[in-house]
């Protein structure tokens, strides 16, 4: 395979991680039951925090850990709101995702095209070196083998333990899992801040790792979160598949960039190139539930009918029957 | 959501009930103001002076408080629209974009009468025609989406406020490009004769003022005093009880969404006429978030929105002025949004209590 090809591939790759941890961390909040709409805002905020915090201590781990925090803190509020006080999830994600932008834009201004420090790449001995799958998968920095990590972990964790099926009912059936002993509401605030802390690691991720720097709203990071819940979405609230659509996003951001220096073509346009194609994966997975799609399948001879409904329910994603949904324990 | 609202209650015993929200809802405001305060001792500014800056740079002057009239013009009648979605219980954030498509046809309505013998005035209503066809448009995808193709509105909204902004940019560098070079500043500038012109010695007007004044009325009593209101606000509270009692759900959602574009387009038209006579990429201002700040922070209710928008228009046009004291113009955002957030935390703790006691 050509070098360029390569490049390109480790490119998506690598491109992918951010958002990936985002709609990863989304995934986990939702499966609880709840939403955090707030995550455009937070990914900004926690950019800027973790690239200053780690220019003035020199300390990449502590940038990390900052964007962390600020995104538990974030959903803490998220979590408050709409566990304890039970106001509008909605409303409560999109007030925090506008204010945490401008927050990011305020506080950073001073902060604006400052040189800071950036993680390096640390290429795995040995799978590095395997043709194709070496360069394309392990030749990267740290934070892109933890991506394989958390998707793999989240998944395990989800289908295959204990705890994990624990999640899963509190968001499913809230009651049937407080009836078997579990801590619904708790369990919920743990949930939607520890899926905030991995949507902040996505900030300092584009900041220290992927996208370089702090530029205010030029470094072009709005947009991000609001493409990672719809992944979440799209992934159909199951990790593997959130992940790829992470991927596939990934895939076509580094396709902007690679068509940038063939085309004139302005890379605003290329760079929202995903959403038509978000919208239309939206309504692939969700139209097979809709009132008219059955009443026009239901009309059609046998044989189409059965190849659609098919697809259609291979495409389908639904939701955690309980997301969104206030639980009372009295 | 659903803040308790300030409204006026005829017995006694709800006039009290009344005060007691309004002081709520004013300490909420105070803990705000609090809170925003103590960001701008984190970053070394002096609050007193940061909110003495705002309000001088808001009122000081006849053009500054015309220019905050003018500010007031589009996001009065942008939050007027995302009163019919609310009410009906939908989350119309695709606002910007219908915003945004508003000023691509109005735009394009010029460039295509341009050169013509039309009257300029003819001129200027058809584009607002147009525009007001732009943002219905616009505003009907997510509906539709919604209602046949079982996509959350949300999700809808928001992506296609990033389709619109790429159509905007795909005119401004493609079709629509100034003569010679291509330039992320806009489209030529509508020739003087299609701009609204300015009252004497202000920055507003008086078109655009009569235009948001009427919408804001009519936002008033269509949604207040008429049965369309009635019924939108019944599906807003049990959409499957207004079905089940017989109002036609599907149509009443889409024309929730159909109200609220042909705002979103008429605000676009009016940006383009008024503010920038030409077509940008950021067409919307973020008049539409913005709207959806103050519909959250009045609960929905006509004529506080149209009171709290002269108070956000203020903070968008003194917050030009803390430039001067080196401090970034995102500030504006930042206190908008703190406000919005205690107004909210706020009265879900007083409904906690409530629900306690």
């Amino acid at each position: 395979m050509e070098i360029a090809t390569l490049t390109t591939l480790a490119g998506i790759v690598e491109y992918a991680v951010p958002v990936l941890f985002a709609s990863i961390g989304e995934n986990i909040t939702e499966k609880a039951g709840i939403t955090n709409l707030s995550v455009n805002g937070t990914i900004i905020l926690s950019a800027m925090g973790g690239f200053v915090v780690s220019m003035n201590t020199g300390s990449l781990l502590l940038g990390f850990l900052t964007g962390a925090l600020i995104g538990a803190a974030v959903a803490a509020i998220v979590a408050f709101s709409s566990i304890t006080l039970k106001q509008s999830q909605v409303a409560i994600g999109f007030i925090l995702a506008l204010l945490c932008r401008d927050l990011g834009y305020f506080l950073g201004a001073p902060y604006t095209n400052k040189p800071g420090i950036f993680l390096s790449k640390v290429p795995i001995p040995g799978l590095s070196e395997i043709p194709i799958l070496g360069p394309v998968f392990f030749n990267h920095s740290l934070v892109v083998y933890a991506s394989y990590l958390l998707i793999i972990i989240t998944f395990v964790y989800m289908y295959k333990t204990r705890p994990g099926l624990m999640l899963q009912g509190i968001g499913e059936r809230p009651t049937a899992a407080f009836a078997r002993g579990a801590n619904v509401k708790a369990l919920r605030y743990l949930y939607t801040i520890l899926g905030g802390a991995l949507v902040g690691l996505a900030g300092p991720m584009y900041s220290l790792a992927v996208k370089i720097g702090w530029a205010g709203q030029l470094s072009g990071l709005d947009g991000v979160g609001w493409i990672a819940l719809a992944i979440t979405i799209f992934g159909g609230w199951n990790p593997l598949r959130v992940a790829f659509g992470a991927y596939l996003f990934g895939g076509l951001q580094q396709l902007g960039i690679t068509l940038q220096s063939t085309t004139d073509i302005p890379i605003q346009i290329l760079q929202a190139a995903p959403f038509p194609l978000m919208i239309f994966t939206l309504l692939l997975v969700n139209v097979g539930r809709a009132e008219w799609v059955e009443r026009e399948l239901a009309a059609m001879p046998e044989k189409p009918r059965k190849v659609i409904s098919k697809i259609l329910r291979a495409l389908r994603t639904s939701p955690p029957a309980s997301l969104g949904v206030p639980f009372e324990n009295d | 959501m659903s803040i308790q609202t300030p409204a006026v209650k005829t017995s006694a015993n709800g006039r009290k009930k009344g005060l007691l929200d309004f002081g709520i809802r004013l300490s909420a405001v105070i803990l705000a103001f609090v809170f925003t305060s103590l960001i701008l001792l984190l970053v070394k500014a002096d609050p007193l002076e940061a909110y003495k800056t705002l309000v001088t740079g808001a009122f000081s002057t006849t053009s500054k408080i015309t220019s905050v009239a003018a500010s007031w013009v589009p996001l009065v009648i942008a939050t007027s629209g995302l009163l019919f979605t609310f009410t009906a219980g939908l989350w119309n954030i695709g606002m910007e974009g219908q915003i945004v498509l508003g000023s691509v046809f109005a735009v394009g309505a010029f460039r295509l009468l341009d050169n013509t013998a039309m009257d300029p005035t003819l001129v200027i209503i058809i584009a607002f025609i147009a525009g007001a066809l732009g943002g219905i448009l616009w505003a009907l995808l997510p509906g539709l989406m919604k209602v046949y193709g079982g996509v959350n509105e949300i999700f809808g909204g928001l992506g296609l406020n990033f389709v619109a902004k790429t159509i905007a940019i795909w005119l401004i560098f493609g079709p629509w490009k100034r003569p010679g070079v291509a330039s992320s500043s806009g489209t030529e500038w509508i020739d003087i004769k299609y701009r609204l012109v300015n009252m004497p010695g202000t920055n507003l007007s008086l078109v655009i003022l009569i235009i948001a004044v009427i919408v804001a009325i009519l936002t008033a009593i269509l949604l207040k005093g008429t049965h369309f209101g009635l019924k939108l606000k019944a599906i807003g509270k049990n959409y499957k009880a207004a079905y089940l009692l017989g109002i036609p759900t599907t149509r009443y959602f889409l024309m929730a969404f159909g109200m609220c574009g042909l705002f979103a387009g008429i605000t676009g038209a009016i940006l383009v006429t008024s503010k920038q006579y030409s077509l940008i990429p950021d067409a919307g201002f973020g008049y539409g978030f913005l709207g959806l700040l103050v519909a959250m922070l009045v609960n929905y209710h006509p004529i506080w929105s149209s009171i709290v928008a002269i108070f956000f228009a203020a903070l968008t046009i003194g917050n030009t002025q803390l430039q001067y004291m080196g401090l970034s113009t995102y500030f504006a955002g930042v206190l908008q949004g703190i406000l919005v957030l205690f107004v909210v935390l706020v009265d879900g703790l007083r409904k906690r209590l409530v629900r306690r006691m």
